[in-house]
């Protein structure tokens, strides 16, 4: 019997992380992150470089709720626990893109 | 008047029509032969303006604009303020009818003023109201003089309708003054001798630069000076001040070199108190000091040499060390020679070496540059760096000229490609009023057309809708141009602002949108454009789309013809 239950956690978990992820999207989206951080968590002038490869996610946690710069921080009130989780399956979930060696126009740049 | 205008060499005038300066306009026309200057037909008196801005930063001369003195000034102010913000010469004429027993009812009393100038004053360098066509020469050759001296800045001229339309009589005794520029002062030699004391004897100079260079000379002499001191130089943009090529350019650790620095200069520099403080944009509004005790500040520049009162474009006082005042680009031969002399032998060494370990520092900021370009490559908006990337790879065998800002790209111009030419890029609007941004552009793409350059224009949305007929402009005049848009579909920083603002108030940010994105419609660029004869294709959303649609375009402006494309990318 633990065989089996183990054997259907394994076989939901990647749906379960890819529904969370979807919705961590819609989250970051409606929340606002995309202003400054882009749509991939790319980071700008604006923002730091979000993904691929976040922050952990207690370092992450810690520093949405008590910065004091010029990142407004958002309390539990404005984006809960549950939906910083998701925004971090988000994260997670973007893989690392080709190299700037691996795009022709970024390799041949000086 | 026509006489004087071509005695000073300027080669166009920018105006909506009107019938206060109907006499000169058909002057212009019919005595002038609408050539030397030619006139520029333009739908917004700010887009007047705004054109002769661009122009006069990618040539180094004024175009005219004229307007009328009362509905046509209003229009143009905002503009006004970003000429004088950003130290730009252009030159304004008014029309304006004084006599109230010649003003034709109606019309020629709404359209004149007492003094038309006091609503601008604030914000030109010089005005005035000439009574007699002998006065109008002379405050006009007076008045290129004032704005063509650094540090420049508009004028404006009212040129009364009597003066226009009467008939000439005696005209033997009008005599055109002569032209004499003002050749822009140098700091003062014993100063820079003690500037360069400072920086020579320094561990971590830091050279930064604002609105210097004007001339391929100037930007060899900054070079030189960069090289000979081996400092890191941080380019804020105002104009294009160091080649973006060169190993000493560090302008994207402006941040930690500041902070490591034990002396540092800045060259026509404006917020000298924003580069050595850290003002961050939370509730408590904090400060703290950027530079370490001891930090010495030497700031050379025009700007201490003239400022008025009520706008405070000036910024904050800034206690600095060392202040001389003097046009930067004209200092610098002796900045260099008294930074030469002071230099001992034995500290080549030293220099050297850290020349070449800002080399490498460089080389790892281009390489870093270079992977966070890739990261959202085929990202959905279109990524900026991916926007700035293609573009380059269209434009960078052509004698190319950016005729637009590039911050609310996230400056990925300069951290891909090749500035290497003082023409390269000519700034930003100056006083960050929005609307400058396409009439700019086709200003400057005059200057690129005369001159055998290839303008490029990276077209914000928001600014495009302000005054959309400079498309038009563009158009009929045959100004090769090409616009590629950064449609983010939204006033993004005000995105961002309110967002901030519903953080602090602990409300959310669910609202952010309201007032402030461009949506619900999207606005069709592309159908715009078309609409007023312009080549356009849009809106582009897949990043593999961007390099051909760039080809077809790029075709149409080496016709001689401005195109535009609509891209929708990220927000920055």
């Amino acid at each position: 019997m633990r065989t089996l239950l183990l054997l259907a956690a394994l076989w939901t978990a990647p749906a379960m992380a890819v529904d969370s992820a979807a919705e961590g999207k819609q989250v970051f989206i409606r929340v606002g992150c995309y202003q400054c951080h882009g749509y991939a968590g790319q980071g700008g002038s604006a923002g730091l470089k979000l993904a691929p490869e976040p922050l952990p996610y207690d370092a992450l946690s810690t520093f949405v709720r008590g910065t004091t710069g010029a990142m407004p921080a958002y309390s539990t009130t404005l984006l809960p626990d549950a939906d910083l989780q998701k925004i971090y399956a988000y994260l997670k979930s973007i893989k690392k893109g080709p190299s700037a060696d691996d795009i022709p126009l970024l390799k041949n740049l000086q | 008047m026509v006489d004087v205008i071509r005695s000073l060499d300027v080669k166009y005038v920018a105006a909506n029509p009107g019938s206060s300066f109907r006499g000169l306009h058909e002057s212009l026309l019919n005595y002038g032969g609408n050539t030397k200057p030619e006139f520029l037909t333009c739908m917004h008196e700010e887009s007047s303006v705004a054109m002769a801005h661009g122009y006069a930063k990618a040539t180094g001369k004024p175009m005219l604009f004229l307007a009328h003195s009362t509905v046509g000034l209003q229009h143009a102010a905002m503009a006004l303020y970003n000429d004088w913000c950003d130290r730009v010469p252009v030159i304004g004429i008014l029309g304006n009818i004084m006599d109230a027993a010649k003003r034709r009812p109606n019309i020629e009393w709404l359209h004149t003023a007492q003094d038309p100038a006091a609503m601008v004053r604030d914000f030109v360098k010089w005005d005035d109201q000439p009574a007699s066509l002998q006065h109008f020469g002379e405050s006009l050759v007076r008045g290129h003089k004032i704005a063509t001296t650094p540090p420049m800045g508009p004028v404006i001229l009212v040129a009364d309708g009597d003066l226009q339309e009467m008939s000439l009589h005696g005209t033997a005794e009008l005599k055109i003054p002569k032209a004499s520029p003002t050749r822009p002062p140098q700091g003062d030699d014993a100063a820079l001798a003690e500037a360069a004391k400072l920086l020579v004897g320094a561990v971590n100079p830091v050279l930064i630069v604002d609105r210097v260079v004007r001339t391929a000379e100037g930007m060899a002499q900054l070079v030189t000076l960069a090289e000979t001191l081996g400092a890191p130089v941080v380019d804020q943009g105002g104009r294009m001040n160091f080649p973006t090529t060169h190993p000493l350019n560090h302008t994207d650790r402006a941040g930690g070199l500041i902070r490591g620095a034990d002396v540092i200069l800045t060259m026509e520099v404006t917020d000298v108190w924003g580069l050595i403080n850290e003002y961050i944009d939370n509730e408590e509004r904090a400060v703290s000091s950027k530079i370490k005790t001891g930090t010495k500040v030497i700031s050379l520049g025009t700007g201490d040499l003239y400022l008025k009162s009520n706008y405070q474009d000036f910024q904050r006082y800034a206690p600095v060390d060392l202040s001389i005042a003097g046009d930067a680009e004209t200092s610098l031969p002796a900045l260099i020679a008294a930074v030469r002399s002071a230099i001992p032998q034995s500290q080549q060494g030293a220099i050297a070496q850290r020349r070449d370990k800002l080399a490498q520092a460089y080389t790892k900021a281009r390489v870093a540059a270079r992977e966070a370009a890739a990261i959202a490559w085929d990202a959905r908006p279109i990524a900026t760096a991916r926007l700035a990337a293609e573009l380059w790879a269209q434009i960078k065998n052509e004698d190319w000229v950016l005729v637009s800002g590039e911050g609310n790209l996230s400056r990925w111009p300069r951290r891909l490609w090749t500035f290497d030419k003082h023409y390269r890029h000519i700034g930003h609007a100056g006083g960050a009023g929005v609307g400058y941004g396409i009439a700019a552009a086709v200003g400057a793409a005059i200057a690129c057309r005369d001159a055998g350059r290839f303008a490029v224009n990276i077209q914000t949305d928001g600014d495009l809708m302000y005054a959309p007929g400079a498309l038009w402009t563009a158009v009929h005049h045959k100004i090769p141009l090409l616009s590629v848009m950064h449609n983010n579909r939204a006033y993004h920083q005000e995105v961002m602002h309110i967002q901030r603002m519903a953080n602090w108030h602990n409300r959310g940010v669910d609202r952010a949108h309201i007032g402030t994105t461009i949506t619900d419609p999207f606005i069709d660029y592309a159908g715009l454009a078309k609409s007023m004869g312009m080549w356009a294709e849009g809106p582009i959303t897949d990043p593999a789309a961007l390099g051909p649609a760039l080809k077809r375009a790029i075709a149409v402006v080496k016709q001689g013809m401005p195109a535009l494309l609509d891209v929708v990318c990220q927000p920055r």
